[in-house]
């Protein structure tokens, strides 16, 4: 036993799906009880936040941590499995880009307490009673984790040593990443640089068997709108696939299964904002014909108005990651006029 | 190239107590880099908080430069380019113009007035237009107030 690992695995702001993801490697799981002792993973085995506090700081191999920090409990358990482990792994699109919940950045704490416990037509709560960090009983005083305003990604919190990124990661990343751990355990084989992504240099479009010939594109549609040719590309077909703006690593399974990437590896190295690359090839792939110069900027913005939603068709899963991170509020000031 | 030292130099001082914009003009490098120069070189009268960036074409803006520009505090940002069927390099304008469309629509889902971002076409014999056109997005931007990003 003592010559183990020591492998932590916690949920922030997540649904559920890496956890999953890690019980999916199949039998390969019988290897990872054979070099770790899981120490902490709340959806899988019983293990006590005040065990892991009363462990020695770096104790812990390896933390794989998924979902993003949104609440002060992401935040709290974060911080604590940081400060007990060698190696932090930012596990899951959620840790690493904010992910879905991520998305919650287009909105507020008030806003989505107001719209979930009194807004929504379900709900039956009269006196408006709203989740409270600390609540007065008679038996004593009860706390909840305070929901933040802003939706933060693990590494936008604590400090990270490799990103695993996916929705959820494949088997295939994981079990390279404990092949990788193991090793470096068991033979001293050494570990990535530090910052690495555990998944290609590439884009999508590299491991994406379709064929890819001219794009031009008239319109754009929705996968439900016309029958998608399983051979061609799916942007040259007028769907929106973010594979061309998308690290690769996953396997292009999506595609296999004739459906459009949505963008989950996050963008490339080179890439700062995934969304905003994909919105300038995304247009670029627009058809230009002899009438172009005769169109008016109306016209343009009608043509590019077919795309009904880009932040959520173009940062999906990357909104607390991206340059601008989370909504604004214009504040129109009275302007002061010169006298 | 004389013109836009104006605008290389760091601007002006306001006048006290009034707010002024930062403006990026990013100017492609064969018409509206010119015509900011012919306005300069006639000696155009005109605003001097805005920064000019040459690219080679307007296309060259990707629209990660325009959101790290409203990142960084800018409170305005003017994409000029050849005007259609005018492009050296024949069609990067037409997706500019695609771009800069979409962009203003993701830039009014992020909470911002999408008139903070304004595509426009201005040649190398268009000094006058090149004035006007930084005449009037300066105002634009001045009644908007300052970028929200930067007002916490």
């Amino acid at each position: 036993m003592s010559n183990k690992i020591k492998l932590a695995h916690y949920w922030g702001a997540g649904c559920g799906g890496c956890d999953v993801a890690l019980l999916d490697i199949d039998e390969k799981i019988l290897g990872v009880a054979e070099i770790a002792d899981i120490v902490f993973w709340p959806i899988a085995v019983d293990g006590k936040v005040k065990d892991i506090e009363a462990m020695p700081d770096g104790s812990i191999t390896c933390t794989l941590f998924n979902g993003a920090v949104r609440n002060s409990e992401n935040e709290h358990i974060a911080k604590l499995l940081r400060k007990k482990s060698a190696l932090m792994v930012s596990f899951g699109s959620c840790a690493c880009y904010g992910g879905i919940p991520g998305l919650g950045n287009l909105t507020n704490r008030k806003e989505i307490l107001d719209l979930v416990y009194t807004g929504l037509p379900t709900s039956d709560n009269v006196e408006k009673v709203i989740p409270q960090p600390a609540t007065h009983t008679k038996d004593g005083e009860l706390e909840l984790p305070v929901l933040y305003d802003t939706v933060l990604t693990l590494d936008q919190v604590v400090d990270v040593d490799y990103y695993m990124p996916g929705c959820p990661p494949t088997t295939n990343l994981i079990n390279e990443f404990l092949g990788i751990v193991e090793k470096h355990v068991k033979e001293g084989a050494p570990l990535p640089p530090k910052g690495a992504v555990i998944a290609s240099q590439k884009t999508l479009c590299d491991e994406c068997k379709r064929k890819k010939s001219v794009k031009k594109i008239d319109r754009v549609y929705l996968p439900h709108e016309i029958p998608i040719d399983p051979e061609k590309c799916m942007l040259e077909q007028g769907i929106i696939c973010l594979g061309s703006s998308t690290r690769a690593g996953c396997g292009a399974k999506c595609l296999e299964g004739n459906q459009p990437c949505r963008g989950c590896m996050g963008p490339t190295a080179e890439v700062l904002d995934q969304g905003g690359s994909m919105l300038s090839a995304l247009a670029s792939v627009y058809k230009v014909d002899e009438k172009e110069a005769l169109l008016t900027e109306e016209n343009i913005a009608e043509l590019m108005a077919q795309v009904k939603d880009p932040m959520g068709t173009f940062y999906c899963y990357t909104m607390p990651k991206s340059i601008i991170k989370r909504k604004v509020v214009e504040k129109k000031k009275p302007v002061k006029k010169e006298a | 190239m004389s013109a836009p030292q104006a605008a290389h130099a760091e601007p002006k001082a306001a006048a006290e107590g009034e707010w002024e914009p930062k403006l990026i003009v990013f100017c492609c490098n064969w018409c509206s880099y010119a015509g900011a120069d012919l306005a300069g070189v006639s000696r155009l009268q005109m605003p001097t908080n805005f920064r000019v960036i040459r690219t080679m074409c307007s296309a060259r803006v990707d629209p990660e430069f325009v959101l790290r520009a409203f990142a960084s505090g800018a409170d305005g940002v003017l994409v000029l380019g050849c005007h259609p069927a005018d492009c050296h390099y024949i069609g990067g304008n037409y997706r500019t113009r695609r771009r800069i469309a979409l962009l203003r629509v993701l830039l009014e889902q992020y909470g911002f007035n999408p008139d903070r971002l304004k595509l426009e076409w201005v040649s190398a014999s268009e000094g006058a237009k090149f004035q006007k056109t930084i005449k009037e997005f300066n105002e634009t931007v001045k009644e908007l107030g300052p970028n929200p990003l930067t007002e916490e």
